[in-house]
């Protein structure tokens, strides 16, 4: 499976033998465990881990959930009230399912950049990152599918806002929206489709999971230097690598837990901080909430899409040249998706030959800006639409744009980078010096 | 001279108060069940359930919360004897909050049991309580921050007691209905009149009935009716995460004797 040279399992009883001929299945879990990590990964590194646990965790939590769960509109928003209230354990199943949702996105955030620090999106991995973006998507509509299903306002009223997002395509939105909901407005409908899809959803991200995690084990993992594995002998992945396990699954399993603590910490002391008191009134379509914000993972995006008003200059100019087919609310959405979209196409945007951020020293101001800024537009995203908010949120999303089609394209071409070390072996040797005297 | 530029500098951007000039007005009050191993007050909350059964529910519902419930471990806790008796009180003929139950079995109308859950109660459209304590937030921010909800909580149980002690006597006519002004509610005019007054409801155990005390007696019922299993949660949880700290540091050992000879350490 990987593309580096390493020792092949060699089944030794029998029966091994014998299923090794018609299904290597062990091979295949052994090729994957042992696969020759870089020794230098540092605890950026860890947050797969935490991942493909909260990954286990949504699904395992989420069937149970679905055993106690009615998605009918006028047994729903009871019906979870149920689990947290006469179901044994329900409360802690609920806590940990919603709460779960927050563990996942803020260790998909740390991940995707830490992706972008290191230059992991780099030839050859443009893969893995493609389909890690594609993961990113499908977690999150999942997210905003689940969000619906407790059914009190914020359900409703979120995807009231959401779906209205496709309205806004020119000539065809309205009937996508329709079909979408299954219905001309939010109802019973929708929450039966979107149960079904968020069940559905999570197989979805399994299977492309298992497929980013493919394409990793054919390349190798990226590394704080950026350097590849030597692997011209074995002996040479050696001098850089060690197996997976034992190490890095003790590693990654120590920063688990304590990423677990702090998590369960949370459902402990405040398990509703990172949701809206407004969801634990019933839905009610003849009653808007004052402000209808979306869940905090979605914030930086939703800034985006409020960014683009109709005063703006860029919005007046789009919409003169199509003639007013693209208005403001359509060009919000086309800057949301947008926003990821330049992130998928950043293997393609960074012209820089030095594959890892830690050698370029003005890569690394422009990219903690980039993250700064990620956190200025999840703040602004929660504000109302109205000054300074407006402007601020403008200028973030102006910034993540800048970044992604100007700032990495240039910088790649006029930035004098460090040299990295020449091997891995060098770089781990440098943070722990062998003894001079053996 | 240069404060005063910064200070005009972040008015201008609204950072200082300017946009939420017209804060809402929750107190912090004491709770028992603040905090990570607070508790609720056994005697509080039937004192609340006094003032719900007596004030509140002439015009509230408590739908989604059993009788049951009332003697569950970590609530109110009242003798078997006593969720019979409290459930079977509300025999009163009452059409629109069907108050008598039909039971088809024995066809018969029959009284409330401890398996039935508190009548709703829409006569006046008044919002049904089960959840309210969790449903409203009394602290915010600062700017969107969410700091104070880290320090103080989220206040469901403050902005309730806020809003029973908020009233400030003046009222006003709109659109055929009456509003009272309070500055905990955030518009600040509520439809609600004001329903607790000093001595309003005469405890059994004779505890203080000013108007403060009311309050904090139902919020802190109410507090337990949203979130009943509170005290299970933080008993688990706590353990829970002692757990994974004593995990984590066996793990971390291993992890550190893993790779000493390769971090030439040992």
């Amino acid at each position: 499976m990987s593309g580096i040279p390493h020792d092949k399992y060699e089944p030794k009883s029998p029966f091994a033998k014998w299923l090794h001929v018609r299904l290597p299945i062990v091979s295949l879990a052994y090729d994957t465990l042992m696969i020759p990590t870089p020794k230098n990964l540092n605890w950026w590194w860890i947050w797969g881990i935490v991942l493909a646990f909260a990954l286990v965790l949504q699904i395992i939590t989420g069937i149970i959930l679905a055993m106690h769960y009615t998605p009918q509109v006028d047994l729903a928003f009871a019906s979870v009230e149920h689990i947290m209230r006469n179901v044994n354990g329900g409360w802690a199943l609920r806590y940990t399912h919603m709460n779960g949702a927050s563990l996942f996105f803020i260790a998909v955030y740390i991940h995707i950049f830490r992706g972008l620090y290191y230059g992991s999106y780099k030839a050859p991995r443009e893969i893995t990152w493609i389909i890690g973006m594609l993961i990113y998507l499908a977690m999150m509509a999942t997210g905003f599918l689940g969000y619906v299903l407790p059914w009190g306002q914020m359900s409703f009223w979120g995807a009231t806002v959401i779906t209205g997002l496709f309205g806004a395509i020119p000539y065809v939105g309205e009937s996508i929206q329709t079909w979408l909901l299954g219905g001309p407005a939010v109802a019973n409908a929708t929450l039966n489709r979107f149960f079904s899809l968020h069940y559905l959803l999570p197989f979805i991200i399994v299977g492309l999971v298992a497929v980013h995690m493919w394409a990793f084990h054919t390349t190798g993992n990226n590394n704080p230097t950026g350097v590849e594995v030597r692997r011209t002998s074995k002996a040479e992945v050696e001098k850089d690598t060690l197996p997976f396990w034992p190490y890095f699954v003790i590693k990654d399993l120590f920063a688990l837990v304590v990423v677990l603590a702090v998590f369960v910490a949370v459902i402990w002391t405040m398990p509703n901080y990172l949701g809206a008191p407004d969801n634990y009134i019933l839905a009610n379509p003849l009653v808007t909430p004052a402000e209808i914000v979306p869940e905090w993972y979605y914030l930086p995006f939703y800034a985006i899409l409020r960014a683009f008003t109709a005063d703006v200059a860029i919005v007046q100019f789009a919409s003169f040249v199509t003639g007013g087919i693209v208005d403001a609310k359509f060009f919000g959405v086309i800057a949301m998706f947008g926003s990821i979209f330049v992130m998928a196409l950043v293997p393609w945007l960074d012209t820089s030959r030095t594959r890892s951020g830690a050698y370029r020293p003005q890569f690394k101001i422009w990219f903690w800006l980039l993250a700064l800024d990620f956190m200025v537009l999840m703040w602004a995203g929660a504000r109302p639409a109205a000054p300074p908010y407006s402007m601020i949120s403008l200028i973030g999303a102006g910034y993540w744009f800048a970044y992604f089609l100007v700032i990495l394209p240039v910088l790649g071409l006029t930035e004098k980078a460090k040299t990295p070390p020449a091997t891995i072996e060098e770089d781990f040797d440098a943070h722990y010096p062998p003894k001079s005297a053996e | 001279m240069f404060k005063k530029t910064i200070l005009s500098a972040l008015f201008a951007v609204g950072l200082v108060g300017g946009a939420y000039a017209e804060e809402h007005v929750v107190k912090d009050f004491d709770f028992s069940f603040e905090g990570p191993f607070g508790t609720y007050d056994k005697p509080q909350l039937q004192r609340g359930l006094q003032v719900y059964t007596q004030v509140c529910s002439a015009c509230h519902g408590l739908g989604l919360v059993a009788f049951r419930n009332l003697g569950d471990k970590g609530g109110p806790e009242l003798e078997e004897e006593q969720v019979k008796a409290y459930a079977n009180q509300f025999d009163l003929m009452d059409e629109e909050s069907n108050r008598y139950l039909y039971d088809p079995e024995k066809d018969e109308f029959r009284t409330f049991v401890p398996s039935d859950k508190f009548p709703v109660n829409n006569t006046q459209g008044a919002p049904d309580l089960s959840l309210m304590a969790k449903a409203r937030a009394g602290f915010h921010g600062p700017y969107g921050l969410g700091i104070n909800q880290i320090v103080k909580g989220m206040g469901g149980a403050e902005y309730i007691a806020s809003i029973l002690t908020g009233y400030n006597g003046e009222e006003k006519e709109e659109v055929g209905s009456v509003l009272y002004e309070n500055h905990a509610f955030p518009t600040a005019w509520i439809a609600m009149a004001p329903p607790l007054y000093d001595e309003a409801v005469e405890y059994i155990d004779g505890s203080d009935n000013d108007t403060e005390s009311l309050a904090k007696d139902v919020s802190a019922f109410l507090m337990w009716a949203a979130e009943p299993k509170m005290t299970a949660r933080k008993e688990t949880g706590f353990l829970v995460f002692v757990f994974l700290v004593f995990l984590a540091s066996l793990l971390y050992l291993t992890n550190k004797r893993l790779w000493a000879p390769h971090k030439r350490k040992d």
